[in-house]
């Protein structure tokens, strides 16, 4: 499997008060279509990402929202699959080109949440939960992953610490990030001493509220050197499902999804796991990020925590996660995560990721998650 | 939730909410709660019939929420768990009549009857069970 990706874009990631949802969505779209040296009207299909349009700007339909913006009356296709769109969205459009339906497409993420309230957005989100049985008992998203937290420090022994340290980490990366939502360092003790989110999770250790868009010109593989001289190779592609509440799960410590997503990308792209550069992860939570380098084989179960303390997922480490900043640090506007960490990736295996890059990165990986883990999806992209 | 919903949406759970009614599947044996409407092991071969469980089990593992959801504000902080049932099955609810010894891996709880939150403008209470210690 080989698709091209010709062309990169992103709005700033933020609160972007000025700016509403259709502008962070051409904005982005516009300079992935400069980049890629393309004229809208090359472009055969529009694929969007955006989990909660309809409760956080009280919008549906908004593929075609976009599209109409682009004037183009192409097939637009909204793609929802919570914290995942955007992953989502991508894996649909490669499927579109891979079936020869399109030739270029445009594939977008984007979300504009701080329209709301704090609480309406908490609630919004809690829509990628099990409404029936976890969100009527009050429970939240950093709820569920300070559950999964408590449970990995019971099972593995993880420390506040380690955890602190993903934050800690990935702060230091949206420094160097220009569209990044929060470009300050931090320390531990930062971390450790922020408020109390939800136990043992404190505001430091949660990814935060963000207006954002990003997006990616696709092509097949043997028409991108005609409009591009460096294109990147998206090569496996993976998805699975588990149940949505985190309580039916196998395990309250590992996303099967993950894992299966993750064995699905790589068999697709021939490689194994030792044979990655560097990841962008769904770190939603900093206990995410420890659980997600355990489950795409990055060390052993339980290890996660570990790689932090030896500093092996750092920048210049052995496997470097999130140099973007993550969704901790560049921000996590639901819908657009999945995208902009493929443009990321894109950045990185270009040359082109300036203070933040990593030398001679061959190939890249995304994880993607939707809710506590009902949804993962796993790309892989070569140079 | 955040909902401003007609009362069905919540009054055709009460059974099971109520009672902890959950299903089991006389193929397999399983036993769910929440219920399933298909036997996820079984599926098409699969037969379910409703099952009264148990009002007891432990705490898997907790949190306590201090940035609540609309409709919880005044609830907040509050604790919530996954509990897992002596007759199998794990849920989600929150802890009530605790002290700080209590929130810990491994604690046996019971459901109790009690007020969960309420809802919008129509102010529709929703009840449902929680857990205290033992």
């Amino acid at each position: 499997m080989k698709v091209a990706i010709i062309g990169i874009g992103t709005t700033e990631f933020g609160e972007n008060w000025d700016k509403n949802l259709r502008q962070l969505a051409i904005e982005a779209g516009t300079k992935a279509i400069i980049d890629a040296g393309i004229r809208g009207r090359d472009l055969d299909a529009v694929y969007l990402g955006n989990m909660s349009a309809g409760r956080f700007v009280g919008q549906e339909h908004v593929a075609a929202l976009v599209s109409g913006e682009l004037g183009l009356s192409i097939p637009a296709i909204r793609v929802e699959g919570a914290c995942a769109s955007g992953g989502l969205a991508l894996r649909q459009g490669l499927f579109s080109i891979l079936s020869d339906q399109h030739d270029i497409i445009l594939v977008g993420g984007a979300e504009k949440m701080t329209d709301l309230m704090t609480d309406g957005v908490t609630s919004s989100l809690m829509g990628a939960a099990d409404q029936e049985w976890e969100a009527y008992y009050g429970v939240t998203f950093p709820s569920l992953y300070a559950m999964i937290a408590r449970r990995h420090m019971f099972e593995f022994g993880t420390t506040r610490e380690q955890m602190a340290k993903v934050a800690v980490k990935n702060h230091h990366n949206g420094s160097l990030n220009p569209i990044a939502q929060f470009k300050k360092e931090i320390t531990v003790d930062d971390v450790l001493k922020s408020t109390m989110v939800s136990d043992p999770l404190t505001l430091f250790d949660c990814s935060p509220i963000t207006d954002g868009a990003a997006a990616l010109i696709l092509c097949k593989a043997e028409l991108a050197k005609k409009y591009v001289d460096d294109p990147i190779y998206i090569v496996g592609s993976g998805q699975a499902s588990d149940t949505l509440a985190l309580h039916d799960r196998r395990s309250l410590t590992t996303l099967d999804a993950t894992v299966k997503a993750a064995q699905g990308a790589y068999k697709q792209a021939g490689i194994t796991v030792k044979d990655v550069d560097l990841a962008e992860v769904h770190d939603c939570f900093t206990i995410a990020e420890i659980v997600a380098t355990e489950d795409l084989g990055f060390c052993k179960k339980g290890e996660g925590g570990k790689l932090l303390d030896e500093k092996e997922t750092e920048i210049g480490g052995r496997i470097p996660v999130n140099t973007s900043g993550g969704l901790k640090a560049v921000g996590h506007p639901v819908g657009a995560t999945g995208i902009k960490q493929a443009v990321e990736i894109v950045l990185q295996l270009r040359g082109k990721a300036d203070k933040r890059q990593i030398k001679d990165a061959k190939i890249g990986l995304t994880q993607n998650v939707g809710g506590s883990g009902a949804t993962a999806v796993v790309h892989i992209f070569s140079r | 939730m955040g909902h401003e919903s007609s009362v069905p949406l919540f009054w055709r759970l009460i059974k099971t909410r109520y009672q902890l009614i959950g299903t089991k599947c006389t193929t397999c044996g399983n036993v769910f709660y929440p219920p399933k409407y298909l036997c996820p092991v079984c599926r098409k071969e699969g037969k379910l019939e409703d099952i009264k469980l148990k009002k007891t089990g432990k705490i898997l593992t907790f949190s306590i929420v201090r940035s609540a959801p609309s409709g919880f504000e005044k609830e907040a902080p509050y604790p919530v768990a996954i509990i897992q049932l002596d007759d199998g099955p794990k849920l989600t609810s929150q802890i009530v009549d605790w002290k700080e010894k209590d929130l810990k891996i491994g604690r046996r709880v019971e459901a109790c009857f009690r007020r969960i939150y309420t809802d919008g403008k129509e102010g529709i209470i929703n009840y449902g069970l929680k857990f205290r210690p033992i």
